[in-house]
């Protein structure tokens, strides 16, 4: 059978565009081991990002825009969508950032915005991953035809261009919400992480612990439950980071083309809103780069930890230490 | 020996050490830097080889007989390095050497044959290309002469030549493994470190390819160092055993007297955890335990936790090797018996 | 042989499913805006084109079954109907094959050269590690890739076209100069090129550093490298010839599915330098929902890109022996 094999995640690869088959998260081959399991993996998890100076980063950053998303008024004192100020105003003391061209002040804006695309990310990760997990699971398990048959469907909706697809089908849809866009990026992206999952419940399968576990008379539910999927924890949690990041990517994306509702306030719309408003050539520069610079910001925090967690799952990407000052000298 | 391309005519090219020996290894020391701190997989171990003998290093997995392996050959890569003591090979010393500096000794004189060829060959290279490779890194550029002698060593080790052309994964295993000890001959070194290299096979295979081994090794005359974890499989064709155990080498002596009368309690215990295949039946025994955390290993000897004759003294000294009617032994059972060494 | 046939077969199934995807797609849509969009603009509409959308669309009175061999004749024989809004009555084939050229030549070309810069950086940075760059880079390189391409683009623009004036951003040629094949024409089109390319290079060029780096890294710990380096072999040869030979094979098939992505942000980069290629095209044609256009451009890009993993999984082939035989 021609499989594709586990292809990496954006992150450790490294990517918020092309994702690499034949690699595991961090472009790696599979790490050994089958990543850290169950209850222990949250306490090895914390101890790890807080060693891992690229995972605190990111983690610090992801923890700040999740605040920001939570108490958007705490920060902000304006209501984002008013359009009550002097327009196209530069930055100020009562306008952090200034005002855009239709009056709004920015700031608000930037602040306010910060929950929708925070929610897109984490509903996509979750339901992309969920998704894939069954898929990937079900089909490594249960072998044979079945496998056969969601293979085929995974490949085939893997390889079919992912943008384009949500273009034409955003299209059809005369512009999507927050809600709707959760939606239809989690169809175009749950693929890609189906086939790591699928690959290494396949490597699992054939394990010892969970030969016992079938010698043991343990039904499939059961062995697929408690045995495999805390096995797979390291992997899931990639799975998330990276259709996190898609999601903040792609939707943003869509925003950005006016496919996205552009009546709410995200950092998509206003880049929307800026690009039609000829931004730069009318001096309005911030209202370009802040919202791009947080969209930077928050696919950095999901790619930054995904690209710790490569290295704390598979110690060869670490960065090598050198032995200088305990190796012996050369002779003369 | 002189056949072979390559051999001939090199310019101060040392005969040998000033005592005649091929290699000497003093108090070689090699550690890991992990992230809890250092590990010492070998810790001062000291040997002699003279031409054309045959070393048996066997222990039990983790005792650092790999990488003792790789630290003579100097093939460690980070985080292991040599930490300490020398490898002095015909006369010139290599630790510390470049890659560079050391291309015109490896193969040529030294050679390697690593435990898996499935592994150790390059799975998108024909097998006559990984040879043409190591020739031609060696001055041998007529093409007549690298199919001749590929030829020649695929035959040596019983291969059909028609094989050149294969790939990897298209040989058997035991043709694999053959393959890869016809590269190692190549060039006629004269020393072949070998790594486990017949543990990937069945027990019938083991035993032809080890046969074939020391009939070629009597035939070209290369010294080798094979290291197993198979001690009755190696002690048929050694002429010296060194037992090694926690990074440090237990036993070190003549195969016949140390496989017939083992001194050190660890290889007592070896020795009775193979029964014969004849002779009486007698209960299986093995030695209690597991070997120790390298990362913070015991005080005194490393064997003292598993040993069944340990005394108090074996807690807090760390016994060194005696000498014990020609092998050394590293128990203070015998430290009144003979002078210490090293 | 058997290997590259099970790729074709592939290949037409997926490129199958995307017909068939297309097919049904305005159907499912609440109101299938596709029959409003046509009734709307059947004015200017040649019949034969109206006879292909209404198999496209589901218009008329065929039942399904019917409209959807029909369908697939029309795709089979390159009829897409004509464009609606976009450049209304002009046959979509003509509309899109225009717009080829330009997208051919600007991600086709700069793909490939972010590809082999990408993979080279790869290398090299993997078999130069442990210096203080290797723990630097790497992060570096990550945040380069979560960087929208669209944002960049705009950044670029910024400084290169507004504020220095240095460089064009606007359309693929100056629109004043006809179109010929002379060196001012040719010159002002690679001149407008320029920020187009360089932004998808950077995008891209992280991911494949990356990637190739992290392929390398483990490639360059399994035993036969270090076999070739007990055999004396000069450095170079064993960091291509043993590490990167092996290391870059499931990086071209992971090439090839990127592709997919690179396309999306060329659509992205076209329309923020309103560059008229492919993905310029798309954006307009869903801006004046001119669905028969998007439909066969949406086509068009999801064959260009299954044809390009068909020919990496062949390129594969031919450099693993493994697969070439292989079941």
């Amino acid at each position: 059978m021609a499989t594709l094999e586990a292809p990496g995640g954006p992150g450790g690869t490294g990517d918020s565009g092309p994702p690499p088959i034949a690699l595991t998260p961090g472009g790696g081959l599979m790490p050994q081991g089958g990543g850290i399991t169950g209850a222990r993996s949250l306490r090895r998890m914390t101890r790890a990002i807080r060693s891992n100076s690229k995972a605190t980063t990111g983690a610090g950053l992801l923890i700040l825009f999740c605040l920001v998303a939570l108490f958007p008024g705490v920060i902000a004192h304006d209501d984002p969508s008013a359009e009550i100020y002097g327009r196209a105003l530069g930055p100020s003391g009562q306008h952090l950032l200034g005002t855009t061209a239709f009056g709004q002040d920015m700031f608000a804006q930037v602040i306010y915005g910060t929950r929708p695309v925070l929610l897109i990310a984490l509903g996509v990760g979750l339901s992309a991953t969920i998704i894939a997990m069954l898929i990937g699971v079900a089909a490594a398990y249960l072998g044979g035809a079945w496998d056969g048959v969601l293979s085929l469907f995974t490949d085939v909706l893997l390889v079919i261009p992912a943008f384009p697809l949500l273009i034409v089908i955003a299209s059809y849809l005369h512009g999507a919400g927050t809600l709707v866009l959760i939606g239809v990026v989690t169809a175009v992206s749950w693929s890609y992480t189906a086939r790591q999952l699928r690959s290494q419940a396949l490597s699992l399968r054939d394990r010892d612990f969970l030969e016992a576990a079938r010698v043991r008379g343990e039904r499939s539910i059961y062995i697929i439950v408690v045995e495999i999927i805390p096995t797979m924890t390291s992997l899931l949690v990639a799975s998330f980071l990276t259709n996190a990041l898609y999601a903040v990517l792609f939707s943003s994306s869509l925003q950005f083309i006016g496919l996205g509702n552009p009546n709410t306030v995200s950092w998509g719309t206003m880049l929307y809103w800026a690009e039609n408003n000829e931004a730069f050539q009318t001096g309005q520069a911030l209202w370009i780069i802040v919202p791009g610079l947080c969209i930077v910001a928050l696919g950095a925090a999901f790619a930054l930890l995904n690209y710790a967690f490569d290295e704390i799952g598979n110690p060869a990407l670490r960065p090598v230490r050198s032995m200088r000052g305990k190796r012996v000298k050369r002779p003369r | 020996m002189s056949s072979a391309p390559g051999n001939d005519g090199r310019p101060g090219r040392a005969a040998g050490n000033a005592t005649g020996t091929v290699l000497e290894v003093s108090d070689l020391s090699v550690e890991y830097a992990m992230e809890g701190g250092t590990v010492r997989a070998v810790d001062s171990v000291s040997f002699d080889l003279e031409p054309g003998e045959f070393l048996g290093v066997v222990g039990e997995s983790g005792c650092g007989k790999s990488t003792l392996l790789f630290a003579i050959a100097q093939l460690l890569v980070p985080p292991a390095g040599i930490t300490g003591g020398s490898v002095v090979f015909r006369g010139q010393s290599m630790v510390g050497l470049t890659d560079r500096q050391l291309a015109s000794v490896r193969w040529r004189d030294l050679s390697v044959v690593m435990q898996s060829a499935m592994n150790a060959l390059n799975p998108v290279k024909s097998i006559a290309a990984q040879f043409k490779d190591a020739m031609r890194a060696h001055g041998v550029t007529s093409k007549h002469e690298i199919a001749d002698r590929s030829a020649e060593v695929l035959r040596m080790v019983g291969i059909d030549p028609v094989h050149l052309d294969s790939y990897p994964h298209q040989l058997s295993g035991g043709m694999r493994q053959r393959s890869m000890i016809a590269m190692a001959l190549l060039l006629t070194p004269e020393l072949v470190i070998m790594d486990e290299p017949t543990s990937a096979l069945d027990v019938v295979a083991q035993r032809s390819l080890m046969v074939q081994i020391k009939e070629l090794q009597e035939k070209l005359g290369f010294a080798v160092i094979f290291v197993t974890h198979d001690m009755s499989l190696v002690s048929h064709f050694s002429d010296r055993l060194m037992v090694m155990y926690a990074g440090r080498v237990d036993e070190f002596g003549p195969t016949r007297q140390v496989f017939d009368a083992p001194q050190h309690p660890y290889t007592v215990g070896l020795m009775e955890a193979f029964p014969s295949i004849r002779g009486p039946r007698v209960p299986l025994t093995g030695i209690p335990g597991s070997p120790p955390n390298l990362a913070s290993p015991p005080p005194g000897c490393r064997f003292a936790p598993r040993c069944p004759k340990v005394m108090t003294r074996c807690r807090e000294e760390t016994p060194e090797l005696y000498h014990v009617n020609g092998t050394l032994v590293r128990c203070f059972l015998h430290a009144e018996e003979g002078g210490g060494d090293d | 042989m058997r290997f590259v046939l099970r790729r074709l077969g592939f290949f037409v199934l997926t490129l199958w499913a995307a017909l068939t995807l297309n097919f049904f797609l305005p159907r499912l849509m609440p109101g299938n805006p596709a029959i409003a969009m046509v009734a709307l603009h059947r004015g200017s509409l040649s019949p034969q084109a109206l006879h292909v959308m209404e198999a496209q669309f589901g218009i008329g009175h065929q039942n399904l079954a019917s409209q959807y061999f029909s369908y697939l004749g029309n795709v089979a024989t390159f009829k897409f109907g004509e464009s609606l809004t976009t450049q209304p009555g002009v046959s979509v084939g003509r509309i899109v094959l225009d717009a080829i050229p330009w997208t051919l030549g600007l991600v086709g070309v700069t793909t490939i050269l972010a590809f082999i810069l990408g993979t080279g950086i790869g290398i090299l940075s993997a078999w130069r590690r442990g210096g203080r760059l290797d723990s630097i880079m790497p992060p570096i390189f990550v945040i380069m890739t979560v960087i929208p391409y669209f944002w960049i683009g705009l950044i670029l623009i910024l400084v290169f076209g507004v504020k220095l004036h240095w460089l064009p951003y606007f359309f693929t040629f100056n629109i004043t100069l006809t179109p010929g094949l002379n060196l001012a024409f040719i010159g002002n089109v690679l001149e407008h090129a320029i920020l187009p390319a360089f932004t998808l290079l950077i995008t891209t060029i992280g991911t494949w550093i990356l990637t190739m780096r992290n392929t390398m890294i483990t490639t360059l710990a399994e035993d036969y490298v270090r076999m070739a380096r007990a055999k004396g072999l000069p450095g170079y040869r064993i960091m291509l010839d043993y590490a990167a030979r092996n290391a870059i094979l499931p990086n071209l098939t992971g090439f090839a599915m990127s592709l997919g992505f690179v396309v999306g942000g060329a659509i992205l980069i076209e329309l923020v330098f309103n560059y008229e290629g492919v993905g310029w095209l798309l954006l307009q044609a869903v801006n004046n929902n001119d669905y028969p256009l998007e439909q066969a451009l949406f086509l068009l890009i999801t064959g260009a890109v299954l044809l390009a993993i068909l020919l990496s999984d062949v390129v594969t082939a031919m450099l693993d022996p493994r697969t070439r035989g292989a079941r």
